[in-house]
């Protein structure tokens, strides 16, 4: 193990990638959630969920702003999100997962919010300014979305038979894409060596800790099977990607540039 | 003459509201950061509540519209990050005002009760931790059965 020394703030610089990456999760996440507008099981889980859409959409505006800048080709925040492909996005495989029933979408929220307090809190302390900049917003309103996925796990695990069954199908039916968010890749290896990044392999505890005491108060089984799918950050994505990414980039592949 | 600009574009960009809470300026509620003058240039630096608060769009047209009014030609509204926007920042003067609004303000350190805007009693309960905005969380009071919002601690 090696122990570094604090470095000052604004020494280095995040690549591209990277901050495209975490622009990406956001952004695929706010438009699943966006999805439930109209559709939630009440008005307010309804308001809530529309609420955290607009809160990871934040963060993925001013990531992918960031990311066009780092690239320096000129591509702003829209040109980032609606002229990429498939294989061009980066997000972790977990965000992209179907919205299902309300239980799957509760799980895989979870799920990525346990490990966006990790992350937002690790990149508060972030060599690169803009980075810690983001972060410091983002760890403040995370924490709340992980409060509202917690206790709807907890509500809907330690509920009625149907929904006990369902949210631990929803459970056990992503758990394999969860693996991911900890497993470091090139791209993490190269920030976390100029202190741009965080080692994600260290959120290994801590998340498995958190989403464990959750699972278990909603009297939900955690499953033991270690194996983890891996792509999105390479752009190998499962099905669904596409066509989410067809909805969202309707307007503008069939009328590019199109502004009101 | 660069104090008298500073001086106008103090008061003008001051009296720019929240277009969600109305009865609140931005300097109430802690959004706008700073207002700079050098020579002819003027610089007003805001701050978002959440990061996907869409009131900042507005907010930032506001803010050009009141440096216009106030004589700016060369004028820019600039957007920081840092130090991440805390309701530690709203005035005690703002928060009162926020009550007889009708929405609960923060609490300080987010500890205490939560009072009723319309009966002032403590007996209140969460509904949901998200209300109509980002920033607010709907709660009902149990003494005269009001559904209000509460602006959340941040």
């Amino acid at each position: 193990m090696t122990v570094r020394s604090p470095t000052p703030a604004g020494v280095a610089t995040a690549s591209f990638p990277y901050v495209l990456r975490h622009g990406d999760d956001n952004l695929i996440l706010a438009q699943q959630l966006g999805e439930w507008i109209s559709q939630g099981p009440e008005l307010e889980s309804d308001i809530a969920l529309a609420n955290i859409a607009v809160d990871h959409l934040g963060v993925a505006r001013m990531l992918l702003t960031y990311a066009g800048e780092l690239e320096g080709d000129g591509r702003d925040e829209d040109a980032l999100a609606m002229g990429r492909t498939e294989r061009q996005y980066t997000n972790l495989l977990l965000v992209e997962q179907p919205n299902g029933d309300f239980a799957t979408t509760m799980a895989r929220q979870l799920f990525v919010d346990a490990y966006q307090v990790e992350l937002w809190a690790a990149l508060t302390g972030s060599a690169d300014p803009t980075l810690a900049g983001v972060s410091g917003k983002a760890i403040k309103e995370a924490s709340y979305h992980l409060r509202h996925s917690s206790t709807w796990v907890i509500r809907l695990g330690d509920g009625t038979e149907e929904s006990h069954h369902r949210m631990q199908r929803a459970v056990d039916d992503l758990w394999r894409f969860t693996g991911e968010m900890l497993t470091p890749d090139a791209v993490d290896e190269q920030m976390a060596a100029i202190w741009v990044g965080p080692d994600i392999a260290a959120f290994r505890r801590p998340w498995t800790e958190r989403v464990t005491a959750v699972l278990d108060q909603a009297t939900l089984q955690v499953p033991t099977d270690d194996y983890a799918r891996l792509g999105g950050r390479s752009g190998i994505h499962t099905e669904h990607l596409g066509h989410l990414l067809g909805e969202l980039q309707w307007m503008q592949r069939t009328y590019p540039g199109m502004t009101w | 003459m660069t104090t008298t600009l500073l001086d106008r574009v103090r008061e003008e960009v001051g009296k720019v509201v929240d277009p969600e809470i109305p009865v609140l300026t931005i300097a109430d509620i802690g959004i706008l950061r700073d207002v700079n003058v050098e020579g002819d240039r003027v610089t007003v630096t805001i701050t978002p509540t959440y990061s996907g608060c869409p009131a900042m769009d507005a907010i930032r047209g506001d803010v050009a519209e009141a440096m216009e009014r106030a004589g700016c030609v060369d004028g820019e509204v600039r957007t920081v990050l840092a130090p991440a926007w805390t309701t530690d920042w709203m005035t005690e003067g703002a928060k009162r005002k926020l009550l007889d609004f009708g929405i609960a303000p923060p609490r300080a350190l987010g500890v205490g009760p939560v009072l009723c805007p319309r009966c002032r009693s403590d007996a209140t309960h969460t509904v949901s931790e998200f209300g109509s905005t980002a920033c607010k969380a709907l709660v009902v009071c149990d003494s005269c059965g009001e559904p209000f919002d509460r602006f959340k601690e941040l």
